[in-house]
């Protein structure tokens, strides 16, 4: 579990996070949505501890981030994993290589076991047959999906996703949902999502936190954001008519 | 105010290029592929231009040396002692500032665009040890990319002499031999090691704290190359004035 307390960043005198208080649950789906500007992106990377942030607590199992000694920060950091936006794989690495990486950089591991562990991961996120191509030969969905098995491969507590979705076509997109939502549930990690995507609201948002202008306007979860009358959250959330419909016809069953 | 800040964070750099090394079992490869992308393959540039350059240099030499008085084996001297001091540690530098350097910014850089950077903090790495250390331990055999260009500029010089018509080799030789001093080598392989560093140091800068997307890796790859120029002109003054003045 992550515990986030009035957490405040600036950059200057611009004041990006206003003070968010928020917790993220462990073995769910837990997504960031708002605006582009709401502070979505700084609030992800301070938790991954990218930028150090002057007020507020982030606590990992009760552990506070800032009270971490060095060491201790960087054993916490091997059990994070993060999927990039732009899938961040090393390019002049193979697949197999990419996903290897974290295993020879924090393991002791044989070669024979870790690419066993290999092996297991690419199938795990259907591509048992990748292993030898290089990252400018996949295509954004593949990219993706090695970013995952690279991001799970050392079996992290923590999974912090990007815009995972971003640039993929609407098939891919709910491929890369599911399987987001499938390793979790699977391994019990506390995944934190950032999205636009309210295609993936609706499919996995197992809790959601809704940002405006660096602060939380709102959270709850996929079935309580078709119920809210927050009107940050609607405007943003039913921008599209169809998904105006789609809650419509969530209310009028409910009603039923 | 900016230059101070720059300067400020070249130095934290360079003192993370020390620090929570990388595991010795990935380093090693990367340091081996530094040395394939950084001296290997920058010797046959090397070798060309200093095999050139070097006749160049005893062609003009022995065309102005029009008083008869001169001794023909001043040629072989002169390139020697031109080769040797300055064309070779100097010269080749700058050819590597543009050659290595922009390699080093551009793909370091490429790497800060495409969240690479970012991904092996992520993971707990120190990407400054990561990355700049393997290039700052490929460039310590830079010493003997500069040899090669020490050996093939004289050897340049004496095949444009005596198939140019400019001279024999006896002369030639001669000349090369000629009140030769060994601290001559040790000054210009000194130069070349600061060089090295500097090599090795100011191209990582320019990559690994850019910030935007394409254009301005293309950007950061000429700034990378017009500081590293100067500065290697600068400290090539400094070290002859120390060691030569």
């Amino acid at each position: 579990m992550i515990e986030v307390k009035n957490l405040k960043k600036s950059f200057g005198a611009n004041q990006i996070l206003k003070g968010i208080t928020t917790t993220f649950e462990k073995g769910q789906t837990n997504l960031i949505i708002g605006q582009s500007g709401s502070g979505k992106t700084v609030f992800l990377k301070c938790l991954l501890g990218l930028f150090e942030y002057e007020e507020g607590s982030i606590s990992y199992e009760g552990k506070n981030f800032s009270q971490l000694t060095r060491d201790e920060k960087t054993n916490l950091r091997a059990e994070m994993g993060m999927v990039f936006q732009g899938s961040a794989l090393f390019d002049s690495m193979t697949i197999a290589e990419n996903v290897m990486f974290p295993l020879r950089m924090f393991t002791k591991q044989s070669k024979s076991e870790m690419e066993d562990r290999v092996d297991i991961v690419l199938k795990r996120v259907n591509l048992d047959d990748a292993h030898k191509k290089m990252p400018s030969e996949a295509s954004g969905g593949m990219q993706k999906r090695v970013a995952i098995a690279r991001a799970i491969v050392n079996r992290p507590k923590y999974l912090f996703c990007d815009e995972p979705n971003s640039g993929l076509d609407p098939k891919t997109a709910i491929v890369i949902d599911n399987l987001i939502q499938e390793i979790t549930e699977e391994f019990d990690i506390t995944t934190v999502i950032n999205t636009h995507d309210m295609n993936s609201v609706m499919e996995i948002g197992k809790k959601i936190v809704f940002l405006k202008d660096g602060l939380k306007e709102w959270e709850g979860s996929r079935d309580t954001i078709f119920k809210t009358d927050n009107e940050a959250v609607t405007n943003f959330v039913y921008s599209s008519e169809l998904f105006r419909r789609v809650r419509k016809m969530y209310l009028e069953d409910d009603a039923l | 105010m900016t230059y101070l800040h720059n300067i400020g964070t070249y130095f934290i750099m360079i003192k993370d290029i020390f620090r929570r090394p990388t595991k010795w079992s990935v380093m090693k490869p990367l340091i081996l592929k530094d040395i394939d992308d950084l001296i290997i393959g920058s010797l046959g540039i090397v070798a060309f231009i200093s095999f050139f350059v070097g006749g160049v240099v005893a062609i003009q030499t022995s065309l102005n040396m029009t008083s008869p008085i001169m001794p023909k084996y001043l040629v072989g001297f002169a390139t020697r002692q031109s080769i040797i001091l300055e064309f070779a540690p100097t010269f080749i530098s700058i050819i590597m500032a543009g050659k290595v350097g922009s390699f080093i910014t551009s793909s370091i850089g490429t790497m800060r665009v495409t969240e690479q950077i970012d991904a092996l903090e992520v993971m707990g790495i120190n990407a400054i040890n990561y990355l700049v250390f393997p290039k700052f331990i490929a460039l310590t055999l830079y010493p003997f990319v500069i040899s090669i260009a020490m050996f093939l500029g004289i050897l340049g010089g004496l095949i444009a002499c005596v198939y140019g018509g400019y001279g024999t080799m006896e002369d030639y030789l001669e000349g090369v031999r000629l009140d030769f001093i060994p601290f001559h080598f040790i000054y210009a392989f000194l130069k070349t090691l600061v060089f090295a560093f500097l090599l090795a140091t100011i191209p990582s800068y320019y990559g690994y704290f850019m910030k935007g997307g394409a254009l301005e890796v293309g950007k950061a790859s000429t700034t990378s190359f017009v500081w590293t120029s100067v500065m290697i002109i600068l400290v090539n003054f400094l070290l002859t004035s120390l060691l030569l003045g």
